[in-house]
């Protein structure tokens, strides 16, 4: 009867594999066929012929490289700047007393309920009317700022709450001793904080970086709006080069996103364990 | 205390200026026509009497809160399975969970264009496998009546993973010793699951059903992506609508006062979600 019942689970989780997997095994069948057995009819499961044509094609594609950079460019950058100010912040929202601190912290909690369209505007036109920048007065008018710039690219990604929510979490459940013992032997609170708790907190900061990095790496709305120019388009907007309104370059286009998407994938699987964390974390305490 | 004004004002500072501090700027926008370039003009409610009467954004509204409607209930079923089928402590669990897991990190564009393909009426492979159930071909994408369901279903499969983990730390907080106790009793594994596991949930099912709406009702990128909003209008959400009027039709006075709208839904949908959850809290 036990048997039974664990058939029967093994069984459930083999189909929602399949289910939930089977894009992707498709995506990456289709970005090795030749064109000949792509758009055979019916379509073969495993491919007769093998080829990287695809591939070549996309990669070699103008500007497919660039893309590619620019995408790297604006993630690492994004997640380089959340990794320091999230995890200074949240150490304080968790750990340091000071007047409002349960308001401020519900304050940014919130904004996490602003949706994107309402921010879009504004902040479009603040990078437009950066002063001194892209040909810009000192106004801020005359020119395009920090349109097709990477740091233009980088703004709305540099600081996210949740990041700060993360950090939070985390050094909340170490005990109220260990800051107390350190200041009573007279340590500052910043030789506290880079001493004993920056080192503590490399599982959330793994976390923190894999996150603020897939989330950079992922938009779409933002470098849509702030970049006109090729040479600073990222890898989601490059996408779109091998298709258009109701057909597309099917082979090229499955090895470009199998390339797109690889990036995230060999992280998540040499980090799984933190992104699990994260997901937990940010569930109801 | 110093320390800790230093530890927080960059976050603090950036957060007004890029999240708060446009809600204000949007606020304004949305009183003038203001095309981008030179300056705003204010021109009063003549914005919110215009949405007032324009049935493309009400239309697009309606059709929006559709697709939240859509996707979150398949999406919290689908989740809560996966997370009871993970829970189970096989071993070799972690691959599966990973497998799960995957779509999550997927970027939007690429599940968007992956899907694309499958979706394809001549020869994706969904309407090969619906051949083999003597299933006439499907438009999918292509039909005003099926695109968005299309949509849908990519969403369901994109964002299951995420709550899955989210369902799967509430059911590890759910004590043991209630199922034990209710199996003494004799109550079968499905009413336990009904009266034990569903109700005990209900805090992570409220959290599930926010994000979900606060991010499904934003949607903008799948359907950029799969369909441009069409066909027909058919998938035009009020995301496309906002970002078209903005940056197609350099309207952003009109544009601001529709993400204002949209603001106002979200909000309003999110509180009433959350003082539902504390009122039945307060009622136990």
């Amino acid at each position: 009867m036990k048997k039974l019942k664990r058939l029967r689970v093994i069984f459930l989780l083999l189909i929602a594999a399949v289910v939930m997997g089977s894009p992707f095994f498709w995506m990456a069948i289709s970005s090795l066929k030749p064109n000949a057995e792509l758009f055979s009819w019916p379509p073969t499961f495993v491919p007769r012929h093998l080829t990287l044509d695809h591939y070549t094609t996309a990669l070699t594609t103008r500007g497919f490289e660039r893309y590619f950079l620019n995408s790297a460019v604006v993630s690492l950058i994004s997640m380089a700047f959340n990794l320091v100010f999230c995890s200074l912040a949240g150490y304080a929202f968790a750990r340091l007393d000071f007047p409002l601190k349960n308001f401020l912290f519900l304050l940014l909690l919130s904004t996490m309920m602003i949706p994107v369209q309402v921010t879009l505007i504004p902040t479009f036109l603040m990078v437009k009317s950066f002063p001194l920048a892209g040909g810009n007065n000192i106004f801020g008018q005359g020119g395009t700022g920090l349109l097709n710039t990477y740091a233009g690219l980088v703004v709305p990604h540099i600081m996210s709450v949740f990041g700060v929510f993360i950090m939070r979490q985390f050094y909340m459940q170490f005990p109220r001793e260990l800051s107390e013992a350190a200041r009573i032997d007279g340590a500052r609170e910043i030789s506290i904080f880079t001493r004993i708790f920056l080192p503590l907190g490399k599982p959330a900061m793994s976390a923190l970086a894999i996150f603020t990095f897939t989330q950079a790496w992922d938009d779409f709305l933002w470098p849509l709006v702030v970049t006109s120019d090729r040479n600073m388009r990222t890898l989601q907007l490059g996408l779109e080069v091998f298709k258009n309104r109701y057909t597309a370059d099917w082979g090229p286009l499955m090895a470009a996103t199998t390339v797109s998407i690889l990036p995230v994938i060999l992280i998540f699987v040499v980090f799984q364990r933190y992104f699990t964390d994260t997901a937990l974390s940010s569930g109801i305490k | 205390m110093l320390t800790a004004f230093i530890f927080i004002s960059p976050v603090l500072v950036y957060n007004i200026i890029f999240r708060i501090a446009p809600i204000f700027v949007s606020l304004y926008l949305s009183f003038t026509k203001f095309s981008g370039f030179g300056s705003a003009k204010l021109i009063g409610l003549v914005n919110y009497s215009r949405i007032f009467g324009d049935t493309q954004f009400w239309s697009a509204v309606l059709r929006t809160l559709q697709f939240s409607v859509e996707v979150l209930p398949l999406n919290m079923l689908l989740s809560l399975l996966l997370a009871l089928l993970v829970n189970t402590g096989l071993k070799g669990m972690s691959v599966f969970r990973a497998i799960y897991y995957l779509p999550v990190v997927t970027p939007m564009v690429a599940a968007s264009m992956i899907w694309l393909w499958l979706y394809d009426p001549q020869i994706g492979i969904l309407n090969f496998l619906l051949s083999l159930f003597n299933i006439p071909p499907q438009n999918f994408l292509r039909s005003p009546a099926t695109a968005m369901h299309s949509i849908v279903a990519m969403r369901v499969w994109r964002g299951a993973g995420w709550n899955m983990l989210i369902y799967l730390a509430g059911l590890q907080g759910i004590s043991r010793n209630l199922y034990e106790a209710a199996a003494i009793d004799g109550a079968s594994a499905f009413k336990r699951f009904l009266k034990i596991t569903l109700p005990l949930l209900r805090p992570v099912h409220i959290y599930v059903l926010i994000v979900g709406l606060i991010s499904t009702l934003q949607s903008f990128t799948e359907m950029y992506v799969m369909t441009s909003g069409g066909p027909l209008e058919s998938t035009t959400t009020v995301g496309l609508l906002i970002y078209r009027a903005a940056f197609d039709y350099m309207d952003m006075g009109y544009a601001s006062a529709m993400s204002f709208i949209l603001g106002l839904i979200i909000m309003t949908l999110s509180v009433v979600s959350f003082t539902w959850r504390r009122e039945k809290e307060v009622a136990e």
